[in-house]
């Protein structure tokens, strides 16, 4: 049985007639016990779907914070493990608000893949977004994934044309990741517009909410973007809070405040997209 | 480019760009349209008179093809077994086989209109290759090179800066040739539209490592038909250092169908094989996993974290390997070594007191294991070495190890 718990939300948002707020975080990052309390305080701060980032050594389409955020928590001796632990940690007192892992395959085929889904499936995950698996490699990790009840969600970006299109959706579930810009996660968006314009494109072919994500960092930002999308996601912004709290590399009082603040006043951004 | 023949193992890769299990197309999707498009520009390019032509003339009259094979003689004596030649690849222009590459490379991106080339180098080698084939071609070039690199290789990186190019040191990770290769991806996702990703060996997703084999394979072609005129028939065995693995390939991929050529390749034992992290052998010591665009033996800890390796060559320190070579591991058609860095090194110093020829420190590693090989082989045997590159820019770093002051 797949999760429903995605649809739910990005409905229940709709309902509301707002988008969703779709939050980043690395897991483990800067510590086991600071990322676990960042992450439990995302719902209460306003997040409605929470992405957690798997950290690997080789993240080559993020950008710097991103990639120093997986490395403090590699530092930390985090683990595929432990991101799981996270989540199941998570779910104990959370049993709404759906949880979406997201990184590179490495980590998951050196774990096995089929492992994986079924330990991540019990931990309470969602779905999942593999950077590196495009649809051609769909044998991989998605078809099995679908299988074993977890929803496997796709990026599309700008350079992704129309005949594509169709082939990303085909085994996409949970939602659509609209990926604004060519870059790495941090870069700046250029063109709200074309943003827009590309979120209507895809809407047009297919029935999954459409989140788009890369460069928004603001409560402005998220108001704007969220006017097309059912869902905005922020990253880099969420990350560089815990990177800016930090005292001499180590988790401060300020930390975990720090990243709730941002959360609630992104949340507030998207509540007033289309009001 | 061969015909296919139902058993041969020349076939690879098929339409997904597996050898086996290993090769695919492992990439975001911002660059998966660019990798098709590429995929036809060259397989429409590798048929077209035209651009064989012009690949051809540059080959001979720029680069110096074809690169002689040389017997070897006072190595031979020394090693009282096979008799040694040296494929001479550090003789091409540029002073490595890297240059073939490039040379393929840039007139396929002259030909896909795209007018900003990137790549990633760590000895410099590939920097200086694609470097140069940029301002052959009037095309702005820039290099990613990992911060440690850039130290280890001085005097590549001014060589680069002298051709035009811009150098970017990249300093996430060691700061070595894999960072390097990320940082690269990373820009190519960035600059979707103008940009040339001219990777440097035969690995990345496909069809990067066909393409680069293709381009390389002349070292082999050139070897069948010249060893035929020299000796007869062909070698007993071909030897070559292994980085991602385009050299060896070049020489190996013309002759594996041939059952009585044994083929050897030289990974990087660095500090030893069983020192954590202290080699680059990513077949003798790593497992398959999945990086930079293709599966393929990696080195990797418990996690699937990707570990850096070490290898006192920078250009050989890379912790994964080209696909098709770990295709060719497990079906056993060629046998891969580790060869330390000690043994790179009194491979280095032997062949420029024997030969008079300082081979590059990666090119040092093949040597050694040639230096193992001879001895065991009878004196009517022949063993082939791809000489892949000149030391010229080793020397300081072997200066360093024998306690030379500067
Ligand atoms: C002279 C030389 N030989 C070999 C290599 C290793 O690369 P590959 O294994 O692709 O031939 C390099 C890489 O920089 C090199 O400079």
């Amino acid at each position: 049985m797949t999760s429903e718990r995605i649809a739910k939300r990005f409905a229940a948002c709709a309902e509301q007639r707002r988008p969703a707020l779709v939050t980043f975080i690395t897991a483990g990052d800067p510590d086991l016990a600071t990322g676990q309390a960042i992450l439990d305080g995302l719902p209460a701060a306003g997040a409605d779907l929470i992405e957690l980032g798997m950290p690997f050594s080789d993240p080559m389409a993020d950008g710097v914070a991103i990639q120093l955020g997986g490395q403090r928590a590699l530092a930390d001796g985090h683990t595929l493990k432990t991101t799981l632990g996270m989540v199941k940690n998570f779910r104990k007192n959370d049993a709404d608000t759906p949880i979406v892992l997201m990184g590179y395959y490495n980590p998951l085929y050196s774990y096995g893949a089929e492992k994986f889904l079924s330990d991540a499936k019990e931990a309470g995950v969602d779905g999942l977004i593999i950077v590196d698996l495009p649809f051609e490699e769909d044998e991989e990790l998605c078809i099995p994934a679908l299988k074993a009840g977890l929803n496997f969600i796709r990026l599309t970006t700008p350079t992704t044309h129309d005949a594509r299109l169709k082939l990303v959706l085909q085994n996409t579930s949970g939602f659509v990741y609209y990926v604004s810009m060519t870059g790495v996660t941090g870069a700046a968006i250029s063109n709200y517009k074309a943003v827009g314009e590309a979120v209507t494109r895809i809407k047009a072919q297919t029935d999954l909410p459409v989140a788009v994500g890369f460069g928004i960092k603001t409560a402005e930002d998220a108001a704007l973007i969220g006017r097309d999308a059912d869902g905005v996601v922020v990253g880099t912004a969420l990350v560089n809070a815990v990177a800016t709290s930090l005292v001499e590399g180590k988790a401060s009082a300020t930390t975990i405040g720090a990243v709730h603040d941002l959360v609630a006043s992104l949340a507030e951004g998207v509540r007033r997209a289309r009001a | 480019m061969n015909m296919s023949k139902p058993n041969s193992l020349r076939n690879g890769p098929d339409e997904e760009g597996r050898f086996g299990i290993f090769g695919g197309r492992f990439v975001a999707e911002t660059l998966m349209p660019l990798i098709g498009e590429l995929s036809d520009a060259y397989a429409a390019a590798k048929i077209d008179p035209a651009y064989i032509k012009e690949l051809d003339d540059l080959n001979t009259h720029y680069t110096g093809r074809p690169s002689p094979l040389y017997f070897a003689e006072r190595m031979s004596e020394h090693l009282k077994g096979a008799k040694i030649f040296f494929k001479r690849e550090e003789l091409n222009h540029t002073g490595s086989h890297k240059l073939n590459n490039g040379l393929g490379q840039i007139l396929l991106a002259k030909r896909m209109g795209k007018t900003r080339i990137i790549a990633e180098t760590g000895a410099g080698q590939h920097g200086v290759a694609t470097a140069t084939v940029c301002a052959r071609f009037g095309l702005p070039c820039v290099v990613y090179m990992g911060a440690t690199d850039v130290e280890r290789q001085a005097p590549n990186v001014f060589r680069m800066k002298l051709l035009g190019a811009e150098i970017v040191p990249v300093t996430a990770g060691a700061g070595t040739l894999k960072d390097a290769m990320n940082e690269a991806l990373r820009d190519w996702v960035a600059n979707v539209d103008d940009t040339y990703y001219l990777i440097g060996t035969a690995a990345g997703p496909h069809p990067y490592p066909a393409m680069v084999r293709d381009f390389q394979s002349i070292i082999g072609a050139e070897l069948r038909e010249q060893f035929a005129q020299k000796e007869g028939g062909t070698p007993d065995a071909l030897v070559a250092c292994i980085g991602g693995g385009s050299n060896a390939i070049g020489l190996f991929h013309e002759f594996l169908d041939d059952p009585d050529v044994k083929m050897y390749g030289a990974e990087a034992g660095g500090h030893g094989i069983d020192v954590e992290n202290g080699h680059a052998a990513s077949m003798t010591g790593g497992r398959p996993g999945v990086l930079h665009g293709n599966r393929t033996y990696l080195l990797q800890d418990d996690d699937g974290q990707i570990l850096e390796g070490h290898s006192i060559s920078a250009g050989l320190d890379y912790p994964g390997v080209g696909p098709e070579h770990s295709f060719l591991k497990d079906s056993g058609r060629v046998t891969y070594v580790p060869i330390t860095d000690n043994e790179a090194l009194e491979a280095f110093q032997l062949c420029a007191k024997l030969e008079g020829i300082l081979p590059a420190l990666e090119s040092a590693h093949g040597l050694a294991e040639v230096i193992k090989l001879a001895p065991t082989m009878d004196k009517d045997q022949t063993i082939v070495l791809c000489l892949s590159g000149r030391g010229d820019k080793d020397v300081d770093t072997v200066g360093k190890h024998l306690g030379v002051k500067f």
